[in-house]
């Protein structure tokens, strides 16, 4: 078993006949089956098809020195992107604690099918190892865009629509507030964690996205300079630092658990900090799709 | 009005030389009263306040402040208040943390009264007959029969009409204080503040008169909300339920909350205070039970009166300035930048982690000369 899952793909194709692979594909389709603890049930996924989207880039930029909006471009999604329908539960989060290959939570949920919350970067990613080994599978935090593009029409551009005033710093921090102040006047004040589902689905099939739960994204702080005609003159990175996506993107420490003790004096903080996964897709995935278009049924 | 002292003949009188002196133990008292005070303690008949002009002054709620004058005109008049005492169930933050809350005028902190000194303040004070407790009411402004708390006692269902002279302007605190339960009634918000402006307003210290465009009341609370052995906040059916583990956990000196307004985030977001760039703000600030340093991130105090008595020159320039439990103080700060301000408890772990933290949103032009990013951050 483990020597076949060392296989790399180029090797398969070239030394093994369509037989073998068979053989093969049939192991690692039966794989993760067996590799589940009795109790885990495997995590609903939905598959997101590819395509392109039109999206606000994350990052601070600036242009000449003065900050601006991030660039909206088209982004294209070249893969399948396979994302858990549902955040991980603080039931599916106690198991890992159980095996001992996640921390303890500072103040355990009262119920399993509450999404998990109170959780860092660090404990989100403590999850997916531990759910990697488990399952056989690669599992992830997504991308920016990767949520982005799961998150479908609930994602929300949260651009200013203001061209940086060089002459007064102040009408963007304003506005920055200002749209947070709405924000939790309509109805962003709901704070209450709802079971699973409790914000229903999206035209992709993905529950709760953009609920009130924010999600760790694998994408580090960035900070981009352009010059006046838009060109990148530089970009720094800052992996301390993370993107949580839900009602509008904020930046976290890898470590806040509670982002109420993670705002700045200022700003707004996310009401909760959750997650979900994204599974890795890989030639194990492509295999049997291919095998199953070819072989008589 | 003082007729027969000459205000500089008081002044000149030393400890020392009362002590050296032989004078009668009345002629102390009277010398030893601050000169200004003289003017408002000249023996007033009954008639003679009967004459008074009367004013009926409604009360609005915090953080904003009825209409005034800052400088007086005319004598001294009666101004009539009147507040009535709701208990009832308030939520702390965002996570849904209840209370039971006595408050004067349904609010966290009660209203601001404004009057100038030499004034009648003549409170009506209703206890409605909702509520299940006795209150009463102690004007730090005011002399005599424990602020006016042993005169004040009324049941649900009952009123009672208090009348005092403002003779020291500032800004005062008030709160309930029924006997044996004191504490427990100024911690479930049961206090607001009085402004007894001089009347011919606010002075510099040194003359020059001080005005303000704008002002408003922030009332800072300590609140106790016992927890249940997991943790979590516990809930009552009734404060009389509630009473035994608050007394607990106020006991701890340990606040679950300590906000501005009565509310995590009270003065924020939609409720955020604002102002402009060349306005003058004025900002009382009261915390009837515990201490606090209030801070505005970005700005400063122009002139400060922390400990809020109006006699005393302001100080200039402050960073941050403290207010001890059991007082008012007043800020007075013209914007120079547009942008948000946070005013807080400089105890940072107060403002951030237990709520003492407000916002002011400013607008207007940005002055370059003050402050400028030469560089936007980059790589280095
Ligand atoms: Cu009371």
């Amino acid at each position: 078993m483990a020597t076949t899952l060392r296989l790399s793909l180029p090797t398969l194709t070239t030394s093994l006949g369509l037989v073998l692979l068979a053989g093969a594909a049939a192991l690692l389709l039966a794989a993760p089956a067996r590799r589940l603890a009795p109790d885990l049930p495997p995590p609903q996924t939905v598959l997101v098809r590819p395509g392109t989207m039109l999206h606000r880039l994350d990052g601070d930029y600036s242009r000449v020195g003065q900050p601006v909006d991030a660039p909206r471009q088209l982004v294209r999604i070249h893969r399948p992107l396979e994302i858990m329908r549902y955040q991980v539960t603080a039931a599916d989060y106690a198991r890992c604690i159980a095996a001992s290959a996640c921390k303890r939570l500072d103040q355990p949920a009262s119920r399993g099918d509450l999404p998990v919350t109170g959780v860092s970067l660090t404990d989100a990613s403590d999850y997916a190892a531990w759910l990697s080994r488990e399952t056989g599978a690669t599992w992830r935090l997504p991308s920016d865009r990767e949520w982005a593009y799961a998150a479908g029409s609930r994602f929300r551009d949260d651009a200013r629509g203001l061209d940086a005033d060089a002459a007064n710093p102040a009408l963007r921090w304003l506005a920055d507030y200002d749209r947070e102040a709405e924000r939790k006047a309509a109805g962003g004040n709901d704070v209450a964690l709802r079971p699973v589902g409790g914000f229903g689905l999206n035209e992709h099939g993905v529950a709760d996205i953009a609920g009130n739960i924010w999600e760790w994204t694998s994408t580090c702080l960035r900070r981009v300079s352009l010059d006046a005609a838009g060109r990148t003159l530089g970009e720094t990175s800052n992996c301390g630092i993370h993107v949580v996506e839900g009602q509008h993107r904020a930046m976290m420490t890898f470590f806040i658990r509670n982002p109420k003790s993670g705002g700045c004096s200022v700003g707004t903080p996310p009401d909760h900090l959750g997650f979900r996964l994204v599974r890795e897709r890989s030639w194990r995935d492509a295999v049997p799709e291919m095998l199953r278009r070819r072989l008589p049924a | 009005m003082g007729q027969d002292r000459k205000p500089g003949e008081s002044l000149t009188l030393t400890r020392r030389s009362i002590l050296a002196g032989a004078a009668a133990t009345g002629a102390i008292a009277q010398a030893a009263a601050p000169a200004q005070a003289q003017a408002v303690m000249t023996k007033v008949t009954a008639e003679d306040i009967a004459k008074l002009p009367r004013v009926k002054q409604k009360l609005v709620d915090p953080p904003f402040v009825h209409p005034h004058e800052q400088i007086a005109t005319g004598g001294p008049k009666v101004i009539e208040f009147e507040m009535t005492i709701h208990e009832k169930k308030i939520v702390l933050d965002d996570a849904g943390t209840e209370t039971f809350a006595f408050t004067f005028n349904g609010t966290v902190p009660g209203p601001l009264m404004v009057v100038h000194e030499g004034d009648y303040v003549e409170l009506t004070l209703i206890n409605a007959d909702t509520n299940e407790l006795m209150h009463n009411i102690d004007f730090h402004a005011s002399t005599g029969a424990l602020g006016g708390g042993a005169l004040t006692e009324v049941s649900p269902g009952e009123r009672v009409v208090l009348r005092f002279k403002a003779t020291r302007p500032g800004v005062f605190v008030y709160h309930c204080a029924p006997p044996g339960m004191v504490p427990w009634h100024v911690t479930a918000g049961m206090n607001g503040a009085l402004m007894v402006l001089p009347r011919d307003g606010l002075k510099d210290g040194q003359g020059k008169a001080l005005k303000y465009d704008k002002v408003y009341y922030v009332g800072e609370q300590d609140f106790y909300v016992p927890r249940d052995e997991t943790g979590k906040f516990k809930r009552y059916a009734s404060p009389g339920d509630a009473h035994e583990d608050v007394v607990k956990a106020m006991r701890t000196l340990t606040p679950s909350h300590i906000v501005f307004n009565g509310k995590v985030g009270a003065l924020t977001g939609k409720n955020a205070l604002t102002s402009k760039v060349g306005e003058t703000v004025l900002v009382v600030h009261s915390q009837a039970n515990r201490d606090t340093r209030p801070h505005l991130i970005g700005g400063h105090g122009d002139y400060v009166w922390a400990t809020g008595k109006f006699r005393n020159p302001p100080e200039r320039d402050l960073e941050t300035w403290f207010i001890p439990g059991g007082c008012a103080g007043a800020a007075l700060y013209t914007f120079l930048q547009p942008g948000i301000y946070a005013y807080v408890n400089h105890n940072l772990i107060e403002a951030f982690e237990l709520g003492a933290a407000g916002h002011f949103k400013v607008e207007g032009q940005w002055n370059d000369d003050l402050m400028k990013q030469i560089k936007a951050p980059a790589g280095i």
